[in-house]
């Protein structure tokens, strides 16, 4: 299981056989595994890892916010999290140490919509006792995968 | 015009099979598995270590046997990974690659008339250079004992001349490595037949079914074993040129004097690289060497299923293939192969005589994932088509 977990981390786009190959186990086995992982919410997805400084397509504008927010009793800060991660606008959430408490990824189709999205949505919930938005301008690496430069290798085609 | 050329040298057959590279270096779009190194560029924090080494203004020569500091925590390293003791003032060597570390041992030890036993298929470089130091190299077929030398084969090849054994393990080109036991029934006739060996070893951290074993930490082997190892493989660094041998003091001093003459001493910029490489390699090594077991298991599958021979490669990152069952010639397996799927692999001449040879493919799984997945459906095809 934890195998095939760290496999499909590193490629998703291996194939149940190209695992039962690599681990020496039936293509049932791995296929079942696979489902289990899918379905207990292990795996949650896959997906391409788009290099947007390539990519002709549209680029939405993302904004690294800084959340300093007020636990609820009993509750921690799971409560006032889940009302912030709820909204589509949010694709990363994470409770972190130091000066504030969540860090959150804003898409928006400009910095117009994420601007309002903070000053009429995220600003004034209950709890929220400040923000500090950052715009991202440029992405050098993500998830290992350096996004600027071409393939650092340069060996010949044959050698002994 | 020969004449004007050293008879030493021209004793010396020219690669067989350059004429086979030019034609894979003239194509472009093909997939190579036949390169020789690592597709994993230097560890970064190794390259910055390099980087600052030449910011700080480390430019000068060092001393021949190499930085203390390098040979120190190279000593500290093979006491901590293969069990063996070396003291870093007199029986460590820093070189200029495993390549410049043979050379030296060689020529230090071998008289002319001296023979030395090159089991084979090998890497290229074992018997030439045995030539050029007017010994007399002799090739020990492996081909029908798995790709090993056994006491036997050893044993019915030993005359009264013979002086040293080639070992290197994890092999180029077969994959192949030796069990601590199959070492020691080697090293009971080395001993007895008083031979000297030089181990190349510099696949020794790429071993994925059991841990390695070096030779000269076998007991009474010490002695007469030069031990070489060096950063190409295990840290991926090539390019560098950087190797060390260890040894009995008085054989590391006899290629220390050579060194000096020679090469004075290797980079100190790639030192300094060697030593960040050596303290805090660790976990890269190990990550890389996960990566190559992972496309060994794959690849040994696949070659099954698609019906080919080949000996289990438990280390390095090669295959011996047999296509015998082609009825086609390795050269010719591999230039249609190129041609037609435009898929690199090396012949098996390259690495010895034809006869044992000549029915042979080296495949490198030194590619990512999905290349090597695409190269090994193309064979498949490939066969199919013959």
């Amino acid at each position: 299981m934890k195998e095939i977990i760290e496999l499909l981390e590193e490629n998703a786009r291996l194939t149940p056989e190209d695992i039962s190959r690599i681990l020496k186990k039936d293509i049932a086995t791995v296929k079942k595994t696979i489902e289990k992982l899918e379905k207990s919410g292990v795996i949650l997805g896959y997906k391409a890892i788009i290099n947007e400084e390539k990519s002709k397509s549209f680029k939405p504008v993302r904004a690294v916010i800084e959340v300093q927010v007020t636990p609820k009793r009993n509750q921690g800060f799971d409560y006032i999290a889940e009302r912030i991660y709820k909204f589509s606008e949010v694709v990363t959430c994470f409770l972190v140490s130091g000066t504030y408490d969540l860090l959150l990824i804003v898409e928006g189709d400009n910095i117009h919509d994420v601007a309002q999205f903070v000053a009429e949505k995220l600003a004034p919930l209950e709890g929220v006792r400040g923000t500090v938005t950052h715009f991202l301008l440029k992405k050098y690496k993500q998830d290992g995968f350096v996004l600027t430069k071409g393939k650092e290798n340069h060996r010949q085609s044959i050698s002994l | 015009m020969k004449e004007r050329i050293a008879d030493r040298v021209n004793k010396i057959e020219p690669s067989g099979i350059r004429e086979f590279f030019d034609l894979v270096l003239g194509m472009k779009d093909i997939i190579s598995l036949g390169i020789g190194e690592p597709d994993f560029v230097t560890p970064w924090h190794i390259r910055e270590a390099g980087i600052y080494a030449l910011e700080e203004g480390y430019t000068s020569y060092t001393s021949n046997q190499g930085l203390p500091q390098l040979r120190k925590i190279i000593s500290q390293y093979i006491h901590r990974r293969f069990g063996v003791k070396y003291d870093p003032d007199d029986e460590v060597l820093i070189t200029v690659g495993v390549s410049e570390a043979y050379d030296l041992a060689i020529r230090a030890v071998v008289n002319p008339g001296d023979e030395v036993l090159v089991p084979q298929p090998c890497y290229v470089c074992y018997y030439p250079v045995s030539v050029l130091a007017e010994g007399k190299p002799k090739y020990l077929s492996t081909s029908s004992t798995g790709f090993k030398v056994t006491p036997e084969l050893l044993t019915s090849n030993i005359s009264s001349k013979t002086k040293v054994l080639v070992l290197n393990y994890p092999n180029n080109p077969t994959g192949v490595t030796y069990t601590r036991e199959e070492l020691k029934s080697l090293a009971k006739v080395i001993k007895e037949k008083n031979l000297i060996v030089i181990s190349d070893e510099i696949y020794a951290e790429l071993t994925y079914d059991h841990g390695h074993t070096s030779l000269s930490s076998l007991p009474g082997m010490r002695s007469r074993t030069v031990y070489l190892n060096g950063f190409s493989k295990a840290f991926a660094m090539t390019g560098w040129r950087l190797g060390f041998a260890c040894g009995p003091e008085d054989i590391i001093s006899a290629m220390n004097k050579i060194h000096q003459y020679t090469m004075l001493c290797a980079p100190i910029m790639s030192q300094m690289a060697g030593i960040e490489a050596v303290l805090k390699g660790d976990s890269a090594v190990r990550q890389m060497c996960t990566e190559y077991r992972r496309r060994r298991d794959y690849i040994v599958e696949r070659l099954k299923e698609m019906g080919l021979d080949f000996v289990y490669p438990q280390g390095a990152f090669y295959v011996y293939v047999n296509i015998g069952k082609t009825g086609l010639s390795a050269r010719e397996f591999a230039i249609k192969l190129l041609r037609q799927k435009k898929v690199a692999v090396v012949p098996g001449v390259a690495f010895g005589p034809k006869d044992d040879n000549d029915r042979y493919i080296r495949i490198a799984y030194t590619v990512d994932f999905d290349t090597l997945k695409k190269a090994l459906n193309r064979i498949q095809e490939f066969l199919r088509s013959l």
